[in-house]
């Protein structure tokens, strides 16, 4: 455990001793906010007309009109911005030669592993944590429920944990953080818009297939409130799956060389 | 203490290391001679866990490299051919990790990244960033990375490569005072190197040994005949019929003649020792005697004889 803890030590230090953390931080809160001013004139406007009786619904829910869609454009940012943290994992080790600094010391690939996830996760959590400030002033000027929320934010969380561990994964195959970068970016994407391939309106095993695989399918329960243990499991075994064949990566790359 | 047993290592249809099979004794320390690509780095990274064999077995301190990986690691310390710093960690750090990942506690941590930095010379840089240091300050401190836990096998990849001519002499001190508490195995290029520090010579080429000995022995038992380089003054004589009638004698050669000296190789068994023979004979004849020097084939001509007569049998 401690070995764990010192490698996801170095890893959070490496971002925060160059202003790499700083930039991933600031320009997530920057963004954050963006969509939060937006969501917010929204909002404003939805519950304006609403007043003045000019259609639309009677009273206006903060997390229906306001929290849902924001969680919604933190998931694409999300989207943007994670493997531009996993992708010098292992890429930048392996091009400088310190992994061999780890694999040949008393760790296993293993510790390696999920020491390297913990440490991207801290910081994911960070710039996560750092948007709950606006959150908080919501809090102090309108009615929001709390609960929807909470399982939003679970639901990002989650869903941050399942993007890093693709990243490492793809990290681990390239020595070049440019290709492990763009790789993963491409294949969140593609796990983003699997589902759109399917006729929902057929319900046929393909469609459903597709649909199970979409990595944002499984987040809209949670942006309404709804921790189903479906999505749970999910996000969880993508975690899993994809730590595992990071291990079976650096496996193999030592057999090849 | 090491003990490599066939160890082959293949790449697809390439075979970087053929059935290598050496042995280190403990305390010893072992130079790796070889050219480039010859497979002493894939060796090493084999040995420190690195990367497994295809084949064969490779065990340090007793535990085999491969099946007990976690505690065969705990004993060998690596140093590999460019120093694995991390640019972003001041030295103390950089060493304080390492220190942690070896399991050291952290009661010891303290002092013993202070001692292995003060063994390697790397103090006055303790609070530099490892990318803003120099070469020979870079393997100084991958060395101290290497000898941070006090590990029973040291296994160093051209430790010396970029340093000036002082840090040289002062690693190779180094290494010679490692030895006896370490097994050390140490590759290089730099031939006088394996003369001055180590027990024993591994020579390897295309992946396959193709010597092991001691480097004296190396240097005897590939010299057919002995040398002797004789330059003389016999006044307009010729030299040759009495030198050459000198028992044990088998070849005389001129290679250099002026109006004032002469200059002979005299080739000799390897057996029979034709120095004073040679000598009197110089003197009983009046001549004068300006130099004679035995001339040892030195560890470049083997290695090379070596490494290019393999290349002839292709």
């Amino acid at each position: 455990m401690s070995n764990i803890l010192a490698i996801a030590q170095k890893e959070l230090r490496s971002y925060f001793v160059s202003p790499i953390a700083y930039v991933f931080i600031g320009f997530f809160a920057l963004l954050y906010g963006y969509f939060f001013a937006v969501s917010l004139t929204f909002l404003v406007r939805v519950s304006m007309q609403a007043g003045m009786g000019m259609g639309g619904p009677q009273t206006v829910n903060i997390n229906e009109y306001m929290m849902r869609p924001l969680l919604g454009n933190t998931a694409v940012i999300m989207l943007l911005v994670l493997p531009l943290m996993t992708m010098r994992t292992y890429a930048e080790e392996k091009r400088s030669g310190t992994i061999e600094l780890l694999l040949s010391s008393p760790l296993t690939g293993v510790q390696i592993i999920i020491g390297k996830f913990l440490g991207v996760v801290t910081l994911f959590t960070v710039m996560l944590a750092v948007t709950l400030i606006h959150v908080a002033i919501l809090f102090m000027y309108g009615e929001p429920e709390l609960g929807p929320i909470l399982s939003g934010y679970l639901g990002l969380w989650l869903m941050g944990g399942a993007f890093i561990s693709i990243g490492l994964l793809i990290s681990s195959i390239t020595k070049n953080q440019m290709v492990a970068g763009m790789g993963t970016f491409f294949v969140l994407l593609l796990l983003w818009v699997i589902s759109w391939i399917g006729d929902p309106a057929s319900g046929s095993t393909t469609t459903q297939l597709l649909g199970y695989l979409s990595i944002l399918d499984h987040f809209e329960d949670f942006s309404k409130g709804v921790i189903d243990t479906k999505h749970l499991a999910y996000y969880l075994s993508v975690i899993t799956f994809g730590l595992f064949l990071t291990a079976k990566s650096v496996e193999s790359e030592q057999w090849r060389g | 203490m090491i003990e490599v047993q066939n160890v082959t290592k293949r790449y697809g249809p390439f075979t970087a290391v053929n059935d290598v099979s050496f042995r280190v004794e403990s305390g010893q320390i072992l130079g790796f001679l070889g050219p480039n690509g010859a497979g002493k780095t894939t060796t090493m990274r084999i040995l420190t866990g690195c990367i497994p064999a295809t084949e064969g077995r490779a065990a340090v301190a007793g535990f085999d490299v491969f099946e007990q990986a976690v505690e065969a690691k705990r004993r060998t310390g690596y140093l590999p051919e460019t120093p694995p710093l991390y640019p972003d960690m001041t030295v103390r750090e950089y060493l304080t990790f390492a220190a942690r990942i070896n399991a050291i506690g952290s009661s010891s941590r303290r002092e013993r990244v202070n001692s292995a930095m003060s063994r390697t010379n790397v103090e006055d840089v303790a609070d530099r960033h490892c990318g803003k240091l120099s070469k020979g300050y870079r393997q100084r401190v991958g060395l101290a990375q290497a000898i941070l836990h006090n590990p029973d096998v040291l296994i160093l990849d051209e430790p010396t490569a970029g340093l000036d001519p002082k840090q040289i002499i002062e690693t190779r001190e180094l290494i010679k005072n490692l030895a006896g508490d370490h097994t050390i195995i140490l590759s290089t290029h730099i031939l006088p190197e394996v003369a001055q520090t180590c027990q024993s010579v591994v020579i390897i080429n295309k992946g396959q040994v193709v010597a092991v000995d001691t480097p004296d022995n190396l240097t005897s038992r590939l010299q057919g005949s002995e040398t002797i380089k004789v330059e003389l003054d016999t006044q307009g004589a010729d030299p040759l019929p009495a030198v050459s009638s000198i028992p044990g004698v088998t070849n005389v050669a001129i290679t250099q003649s002026n109006d004032t000296s002469q200059v002979l190789d005299v080739q000799s068994d390897q057996s029979s020792d034709v120095r004073r023979q040679l000598a009197s004979t110089i003197v009983s004849n009046g001549w004068g005697l300006l130099e004679l020097t035995p001339i040892r084939m030195s560890l470049e001509d083997i290695f090379l004889e070596l490494t290019t007569s393999e290349e002839s049998h292709e």
